[in-house]
Order: C-alpha cells, then structure tokens, then sequence
C-alpha cells in the first residue's frame, strides 16, 4: 500500500497558549518498497509528522490515508523509536512477539514470525535477555525486530540510530538497509543528518523550519544495493549539498534561537 | 630551584562507606547480652523485665502447650483477610483512578477526605455495623491497608513512561492491553513499597483493634498477660510481634525479587 500524506496542517498551543503552526500543507507519498528520507532542521516537525502518520497524534488539517490493496493481519504502519521504547520486563522474544499479540497471531505463527526477524536483525542467541543487559545497537536491533514483525505496510523510523555512537550506527545503517534488500519493507526514514538520508534513501524530502513545510524533495540515483565507497562519488556530494545549501540558513536560526520549542509539542 | 613531588592522594577516602557486617550482629547479641545481665544481677525485677532466656523458655511452653498458635492462628486469619481485601481493592482502585480520569475525578476527593482518618477511630464504628466478631477487626485492618495501596498503586500508574504507552498504542494495544502489558508492569515497584508499608499498617490495627474488642489473638495476649502482670507472657507477645513484621517484611521481599525480574539491581 502507498500512503499519503495530503495537505496536513498542525498547531500546538505553546505554553503561553498562543498557536504554533508545526506543520503546513505537508503532502507527499510513500510509494511501496520505498526507502524515503524524512529530512530536515530540529524544530521542523518531522517527529510530530510521523506520530500524525503513526495515528499516534490528531492533524489540524488534511488527511493520511493508505491506499492499495489491504491485507488483512497487516497493520498500516509500525514505528521504531528513537529512544527505543522497550518494555523493560519483557524479553527480547517477548518484546518482539508485543505486535504480534496485538495482532492476536498466535502459535506456532506468532514463534515461526519471531524466530525470522530476530533472526534477521542478528538477535538469534539474546532472545532471553532483558533490554537493560544488552548496548544501545542490540536494543534498537530489538526496536526494529518489534516493528519488521508485524510487516506493516509503511516502517517508521525516527531517528532511529541517534542515540547511538558513530560507529554503532554506522553499522545499523548498512543493516538496516541490507534488511531493506531483503524485504523491500517501505520505509519513511526521519533524520536530521544529511548523510545518513542520502546514503539509505531512493528520495529525500526536505522540511523547512517552523512552520514545517516540504521545501523539496530530491531523488538519490545512486547504485543499489548502497555501499559506504559510494558517499564519495558526485552524485552522492551533489545531492548532499543541494540539501545543505536548502537548510544551512535554517539550521543557524535554530541554533541561535535554542530549544525554545520542543519538537515533539507535547 | 628546590623540585617538588606533590603525590596525588585520594581524597574521597573518608566518603566511603565499609560495611561492618560482623559489628551489625554485635550490636543485636550485645544488646541481649546486657538485657540478661541487667536482669540476671537481680538490677532490674524480673516482674518489669523478663530476662531473655525466661521470655525464650516461656515462648518454648506456650508452643507445646498449644496456647501460643491458639492466639496465632486467630491473628493470623484476621491479617490474612484484612491484608488481602484492603490490598487487593487497594490496587484496582488505584489502577482505575490512575488510568481512568473520570475514575480520578470521582474517587480522588473521596479519598483525599477520607485519609487523613486515623482508621483505628473507625472500629467502634464498624463494630455497630459489622458486630464484634470477626468483621469488624478484619474491617478495620483492611481499611488501614486500602489507603496506602491506593495511593502507592495510584502514583505507580501515573509515573508509566507516556512513551512505552505510546509504543504500545502503536503496535495495536487497547486500554485493557495497555493496562496488563504497560501499566501493571509500571506499577509494580510501588505497589510493593505499599505492600511492605501497608503490611506495617497491618500489625499495627489488628494489635489496637485486638486489644479494644477481641477474646483471642497476640494483642489481646499481651493486654491480658499485662493485667495479670505475666511479664514475660507479655514479651513473648511482643516478640512475636516483631517476628511478624520482620518475616511479612521477608516475604515480600522475596516476592518482589521474582516477580520483578527484569530490574537492574
């Protein structure tokens, strides 16, 4: 299934009750087995988009809808968390089996599906643990296991690898996008680093600041299957830069103005 | 020019905090130790302080002679029932106000009013409603349980992390999921607190409410041993007593540790 994102408005009340417009006349699709980027300045509102996307947020104005052919036992859309979000008192097998329950997939189903993806994200051997024993990139491995399970029709990821250190997502990014491969899961990739939205995705659609609206959407025609030699070729830097010279302006006005506004508008 | 060596020693040496491990037993049989001295020397009559040996012998008699279990046994049902109503509507009222605001807006005032209660006051109360059996002193006791439940269970489910909900909600779960697979979980760590706290509650009424209305049971034993002057039945009341809350307070961490596996320590 596609999903559309068509012409959706958000606005919070700030603390002081006046209205802030965090997104605006967003539209743009995902098409199946997409990979698209999500990109742009802290304080755009790409969280709070996705959270819209998710049903996890109301819109102001607009709609997101999935359109296709709907199968049923499969959810529109599942979401790995940037602070990975497990439960605590589940295992690894238990949190990845979460969805599943939920879909009421049961059996020697719900085992045969759990075994796959843990499988795939490389967890086979740490289905016992707890998330607190394992490091940040095995628990967000479980992160993405959770959501793989239950094959939704569009992935969301936000900002799934920043709480992790630079050589640790380096290597999740070449995971994640080996289980793309695979899978051909569509994926909607939130990001604020350019380099990580122009290396994993086939498009990058770029948000402005407050109020969030898509100020372009750039296509990435680099070689697949992606490899880490390819971020010096042309296309890769040109792409890069055109984003860059898009959102410099923007970035250096939230910098100055500092985390005024939380970007989740909570 | 004179060269100097300054060494860098730590300075947080006397912040640290040894554990004296064989001080802490010394400290509990020196203390016993004294007691039978001071009473052994004839220092202080036997009549105001039984010598811990005599309380230990007179303890020794009520067992094989039955009547000790006979006052157990009559406690102990009564902390089972009133500890097991109290903490078991204790904790689904405080899941419901927790989870539910209307619950939150009806109950919340209720119990802000009704706390405050010393809930011993109430036995009276509750014995014209309930009469003198057995009831009423379960009644009570279960009162003095609910209240700390409550509000323990109550704070666990506001403190669940919105973003493991949130989680939850993404992959499907309704309120009811939600409520068994994240908010009980949540919960867990301070519904025990108010277990443990609620099991101090506990002795404490069932003693009071024992010792104004009842025939049987430890605190009625120790208020008759005392009008008999029987001193040393008297002490061996209160260490059962103490017993009792030391092995309730046991027991529940025990409990604690299975149930909640998956915490750091």
């Amino acid at each position: 299934m596609r999903v559309v994102v068509e012409r959706v408005s958000k606005t919070f009340a700030d603390r002081r009750g006046r209205d802030v417009v965090a997104l605006s006349q967003v539209d743009f699709a995902v098409e199946p087995q997409e990979f698209v980027a999500l990109l742009g300045p802290s304080g755009c509102g790409k969280s709070t988009l996705l959270n819209i996307i998710a049903g996890l947020l109301p819109v102001t104005s607009g709609q997101v809808y999935f359109e296709g052919e709907a199968r049923p036992g499969r959810p529109t859309s599942a979401t790995v968390f940037q602070e990975f979000a497990l439960f605590p008192w589940r295992t690894v097998r238990a949190n990845v089996e979460f969805g599943l329950e939920e879909l009421g997939v049961s059996g020697i189903d719900r085992i045969e599906r759990t075994r796959r993806y843990l499988d795939m994200t490389g967890l086979a051997g740490f289905e016992g643990k707890y998330p607190h024993q394992l490091s940040g990139g095995m628990r967000q491995r479980v992160g993405i296991a959770r959501a793989l399970a239950v094959e939704p029709a569009v992935l969301l990821l936000d900002e799934p690898f920043s709480a992790l250190d630079a050589q640790t997502r380096t290597l999740m990014m070449d995971e994640l996008l080996a289980i793309w491969e695979r899978t051909r899961q569509s994926i909607l990739y939130v990001t604020h680093n350019i380099q990580e939205a122009v290396f994993m995705a086939d498009r990058v659609i770029v948000l402005s600041r407050r109020p969030g609206e898509v100020l372009d959407v750039v296509p990435i025609k680099l070689g697949r299957p992606r490899r880490e030699s390819q971020q010096t070729e042309a296309v890769f830097v040109q792409a890069a830069d055109r984003i860059w010279g898009m959102i410099k302006s923007q970035a250096q006005a939230a910098l100055l103005e500092g985390e005024a506004l939380s970007e989740r508008g909570v | 020019m004179v060269v100097e060596r300054l060494i860098v020693v730590d300075r947080t040496a006397f912040l640290r905090r040894p554990d004296y491990r064989t001080v802490r037993v010394l400290a509990l049989v020196g203390l016993l130790m004294l007691w039978e001295a001071i009473t052994r020397t004839g220092w202080v009559s036997s009549l105001f302080l039984p010598a811990p040996s005599g309380v230990l012998a007179e303890g020794y008699d009520m067992v094989r002679s039955g009547q000790l279990f006979v006052h157990l046994d009559a406690s102990l049902a009564r902390l089972a029932w009133g500890f097991g109503v109290g903490a078991a509507t204790g904790i689904s009222v405080g899941i419901a106000v927790g989870f539910f605001s209307l619950a939150d807006a009806v109950v919340q005032p209720i119990i802000a009013a009704t706390f405050p209660i010393p809930k011993i006051a109430l036995l009276p109360l509750l014995i014209l409603w309930l009469g003198i059996g057995e009831a009423s002193k379960v009644a009570v006791v279960a009162l003095g349980v609910f209240f700390p439940m409550a509000i323990n269970t109550y704070a666990g489910v506001r403190q669940a992390d919105p973003l493991l909900i949130r989680a939850a909600v993404s992959f499907g779960a309704g309120p009811w999921s939600i409520i068994r697979k994240v908010v009980v979980p949540s919960a867990l760590p301070m519904v025990f607190a108010g277990l443990k706290l609620g099991a101090g509650i506990a002795l404490l009424l069932l003693v009071a409410a024992e010792q104004i209305a009842a025939d049987s049971g430890i605190g009625f034993l120790i208020l008759q041993s005392g009008n008999l002057m029987e001193t040393t039945k008297l002490m061996v009341g209160i260490v059962v007593l103490s017993l009792l809350g030391v092995l309730s307070h046991w027991a529940l961490g025990g409990l604690e540790r299975a149930v909640i596996r998956w915490r750091h320590t």
